[in-house]
């Protein structure tokens, strides 16, 4: 008879597909896919900076080039990814915070998100007015 | 006419990922079929199996109310104690059993939990006074806000769960993971402990909470609603703290 030692032979799964597995870590894929959005929104920013910078003839390009079908597909699928990142970021917020206190009462995760999607609605109306303000 | 009471007896396929190391190279499925009454858990299900249909099957078990964190495993996909999941819950089935994920598979349903032992004895779970402390001195004292800072940590019962439905240990099992880092944390918030500078190295590493990508899911299947998720992500708050503050103080701006 073999020591028992002899047999132990551990098996270890393979990885591949992993998010595959379960809807919560689909979920948190698309939440991370979403800071790409951030990222090339901020290009394309920073792009219409750089034309601006070239003079008066870049920058109107630039935003002829914004007018044009493509762009405004690329910002419609931007404007959905924009929204998913600032849910889903909120979310999650409340793990990322200390334990916080008020008059001795634990301030509730779900109070912490609210606050969070709160701010942003508002932050996006104030943005969304002044654009609007200004370009009339 | 009342509901005639039926003595039929209900059963459920239950579906078991079997793996013996000295006659498989790779873990196999193996179906059994399990009269099932409502109130059996699945537990009681793979123990009726063992009894009567086949004893070559292993799991780990001890107290059957979730407190000791022995019995741990995938249910239908999902990490959760068996000893609390039910049967009428998995309805029709076929419920499909496997070893914890993330962990290498020993036998059957049990894991290997060196890595995991490993790791809780490196943070020091336990309370190392700030001075020491004779009896005549008395017990130490606690408010309430004091305690609510440790307490939630403290409902850790080293089940694993949150290592199972963790991908980032999974891709890297070297991560000191969720369940030890909140319990490291348990330790570091406890007022009357004065171990944090023994653990900061632990947690500051990049195999401690920088690691973790707050995927979340830990908090999510905790069966004592420990919140791991929540406990390592704030203490990368705490981690880049000590990093920077020790230009500006020697003790890392710790008190």
């Amino acid at each position: 008879m073999s020591k028992p030692a002899d047999v132990r032979r551990p098996y270890v799964r393979p990885m591949a597909g992993w998010w595959r597995r379960d809807p919560f870590f689909m979920r948190y894929m698309l939440r991370e896919a979403t800071a790409v959005a951030v990222a090339v929104y901020a290009v394309v920013l920073a792009l219409g900076i750089v034309r601006l910078a070239q003079g008066e003839a870049a920058w109107n390009g630039w935003l002829d080039a914004l007018r044009s079908p493509w762009s405004l597909l690329l910002h419609a699928v931007l404007l959905v990814a924009m929204v998913i990142h600032a849910k889903s970021w909120f979310d999650i917020m409340p793990k990322t915070m200390p334990m916080i206190l008020i008059g001795g009462r634990r301030l509730a995760a779900q109070t912490i998100t609210r606050t969070g999607w709160a701010a942003s609605v508002v932050a996006s109306i104030v943005l969304f007015a002044l654009a609007w303000w200004w370009g009339a | 006419m009342p509901e005639p009471v039926t003595t039929a007896v209900k059963t459920i396929r239950i579906e078991v990922l079997r793996y013996r190391p000295e006659q498989e190279d790779a873990p196999v499925w193996q179906g059994y079929t399990v009269p099932f009454t409502d109130d059996m858990s699945v537990l009681q299900a793979l123990q009726h199996i063992k009894d009567e249909l086949d004893g070559s099957l292993s799991f780990r078990w001890s107290c059957r109310m979730a407190i000791c964190g022995s019995c741990g495993m995938m249910i239908d996909g999902k990490p959760a104690l068996s000893c609390q999941t039910f049967l009428r819950d998995l309805l029709p089935g076929p419920v499909r059993i496997e070893a914890l994920a993330n962990f290498p598979i020993e036998r059957d349903l049990i894991v290997s939990v060196d890595g995991f032992v490993g790791k809780l004895e490196s943070i020091k779970p336990y309370l190392i006074p700030k001075q020491p402390r004779t009896l005549a001195q008395g017990e130490y004292l606690q408010t309430p806000a004091q305690l609510e800072q440790i307490e939630q940590y403290s409902s850790c019962i080293n089940c694993m769960l949150c290592y199972a439905a963790c991908p980032q240990f999974g891709l890297d099992p070297g991560f000191t993971g969720p369940g030890v880092l909140a319990l490291l944390h348990r330790y570091n918030a406890d007022s009357r402990d004065g171990g944090r500078d023994q653990r900061m190295a632990v947690l500051n590493a990049e195999e401690g909470v920088w690691s973790c990508t707050a995927v979340g899911y830990c908090s999510e299947v905790c069966p004592k609603h420990v919140d791991p998720a929540n406990a390592v992500n704030q203490n990368k708050v705490n981690s880049a703290k000590d990093y920077f503050l020790r230009f500006v103080s020697p003790r890392g701006g710790r008190p």
